[in-house]
């Protein structure tokens, strides 16, 4: 398997703080890869030197095996890479089927055509397909900012999805969703890694989600990584005991 | 929204736009101003509510792009060219100008980005004042012509109105095909989360950039029909009191709302007309109408609206719910 994204030395530094030192790892194609760590380990902040939301202080990141190393976000997500967030990031006035429309329509056409072209012919109805996939059907109309905060997590999840993305990162999506809804994520991701050939980093302080759900595990601690490896190796690693899932 | 409201809205629609053309065949030369200034200062008022209202970004300097266009087409009127012509060179003026000034809004936001609109705001004044040898400085332009449309003359108030109607028509036409177009929608991303819409692959520093150029450009549109139905400029009317004006138009109608600038501008406009058997005391109620307007809805007069449908909506969907689920207890 060849690997999709490489990360190489990749540091963040704010001000005086090492957020993020030294962190290098690959992902394989197709696979669903967990990142775990106790708070404030540098994860999210991984992440988004990774997206291009923040400039790392030092490293390369590669798609693909090119370089996308300070690219924009939007840029990024062009290119196939997508993502979820940790905090609810969703477009609270327009309805659930407009936030996955806009999450969809910018993989359409061009900038001109977007506005004379009525490009999202198609659109509507991949919205209302992924609606449908994440059974948020009886809320299609509904304002986003009207829905519950696991049916958001799910809407925001939806969104990441709705570009055809080749690499999807995760960030913690199984916080406060309700258990029943959580198995439904976890299916639904289980299928689009299967079907739609999709990777997907995730980042979750649910172990069960996270064991079951991953083929491998990399555990940061101080933002450095401690292991990586499969799940059940990585539970027993004395030093990720140690560091994070306590004895 | 049930099968019966859409026919019903074109109908209205219809009667609207049917008032509009038969009602003011018999208003005096004043009357016809007046409503003439309404379709003028709606087209701005849309332009503001394009980057404000649906793309969320503050802006204070609306009133210098109204600026630019009319002196614009004072300029090139009174030399002779046509004003078509003048219009188009509004526009594209003004559309450079308000994409430049985008620029600190992708730095900035809220209200440093008002502080920075509002300086541009002061400058674009002082070049009107100061720059005499081309805007004839606080002397200003006379004299503009107004323009012969297929060869009609619209010199007398009627037909110039019907000049501004069209133009309305028109830019508003343009306006519904925009926000209901992808760019609409990013630009309401914009407004709502430019976090996850950057995520989403839109690009928002060039929709923020086409925000302030597409709402400066309707700005300029205005101004070029502001000179001919004055016949006269000069720097005053298009300092920062303008600008506060446009901005108040949208918010009081109901700003990211499609006819909030329409219901804005008119009670602008017109609010002092008919509170004039109030004599001085005009300014007083006009301030605490919009006050008290505002504690009782932020959203505006459209925003009032808003939310009486969205009641209603809710209450029906929650009753067709509760049918669904006693039927679902019965069949049980």
């Amino acid at each position: 398997m060849s690997a999709v994204l490489e990360v190489t030395s990749i540091k963040k530094n704010f001000g005086g703080i090492s957020a993020v030192a030294d962190v290098s790892f690959d992902v394989r194609e197709g696979e669903i890869l967990g990142l775990i760590g106790p708070n404030g380990c540098g994860k999210s902040t991984l992440f988004n030197c990774i997206l291009g939301q923040l400039t790392p202080s030092g490293g390369e990141v590669k798609l693909d095996g090119k370089v996308v190393t300070g690219l924009r976000p939007a840029e990024l997500n062009k290119l196939g890479v997508s993502r979820t967030f940790q905090l609810l990031q969703v477009f609270p006035k327009l309805s659930v089927r407009e936030n996955l429309i806009l999450a969809g329509q910018e993989h359409q056409g061009n900038m001109a055509s977007r506005l004379v072209g009525r490009s999202d012919a198609g659109l509507t109805e991949a919205a209302n397909q992924m609606i449908g996939f994440f059974k948020l059907d009886h809320l299609a109309d509904e304002p986003a900012g009207g829905l519950s905060y696991g049916q958001q997590k799910l809407l925001d999840a939806a969104m990441a999805f709705m570009g055809g993305p080749r690499l999807v990162l995760l960030d913690e999506p199984a916080g406060g969703v309700n258990p029943s809804m959580l198995s439904d994520l976890k299916e639904r991701l289980i299928a689009i890694n299967r079907e739609k050939n999709a990777t997907f980093v995730v980042i979750e302080h649910n172990m069960e989600f996270v064991m079951s759900l991953c083929s491998r595990v990399m555990v940061m601690a101080e933002g450095k990584v401690l292991a990586m490896g499969r799940p059940d190796e990585v539970r027993k690693n004395p030093a990720v005991i140690e560091a994070y899932l306590g004895h | 929204m049930t099968s019966f409201a859409k026919p019903l809205k074109i109908a209205l629609g219809l009667i609207v736009i049917a008032g509009l053309i038969v009602v003011p065949m018999n208003f005096n030369r004043y009357g016809l101003f007046i409503l003439s200034q309404w379709a003028v200062m709606t087209i701005a008022a849309m332009g503001l509510n394009l980057t404000l209202g649906y793309a969320g970004q503050v802006s204070l300097a609306q009133g210098a792009f109204v600026g630019i266009g009319a002196y614009a087409a004072a300029i090139m009127t009174t030399h002779g060219w046509p004003l078509p012509a003048a219009i188009v060179v509004a526009i594209v003026l003004s559309f450079a100008v308000g994409w430049v000034l985008g620029y600190p809004a992708l730095r900035v936001q809220h209200h440093y980005l008002a502080f920075v609109t509002l300086a541009f705001s002061t400058l674009a004044f002082l070049v009107f004042r100061n720059e005499s040898w081309l805007t004839g400085g606080i002397y200003g332009i006379s004299n503009i012509p107004r323009p012969h449309i297929f060869g009609f003359a619209t010199n007398k108030p009627l037909p110039f109105y019907y000049v501004c109607l069209g133009s309305l028509a028109i830019v508003s036409a343009a306006v519904w095909w925009l926000i209901r177009s992808p760019w609409g929608r990013a630009f309401m991303a914009l407004r709502e989360n430019p976090l996850r819409a950057q995520s989403l692959g839109i690009d928002t520093r060039r929709y923020t950039l086409m925000a302030f150029a597409i709402g400066s450009a309707l700005g300029g549109i205005a101004g070029a029909l502001y000179a001919p139905l004055t016949q006269y400029i000069d720097p005053v009317p298009f300092n920062l009191s303008l600008s506060l004006d446009l901005l108040m138009m949208v918010i009081v109608g109901g700003a990211g709302f499609y006819f909030g600038p329409f219901l804005g501008a008119m009670i602008a406009v017109l609010l002092p007309e008919w509170l004039r058997f109030t004599e001085g005391y005009y300014l007083m109620i006009y301030a605490v109408a919009v006050m008290l307007l505002l504690i009782w809805s932020p959203t505006g007069i459209l925003g009032i609206l808003d939310r009486y449908l969205a009641e209603r909506r809710t209450k029906a969907a929650s009753a067709l719910r509760a049918v669904a689920k006693s039927r679902l207890e019965t069949v049980q």
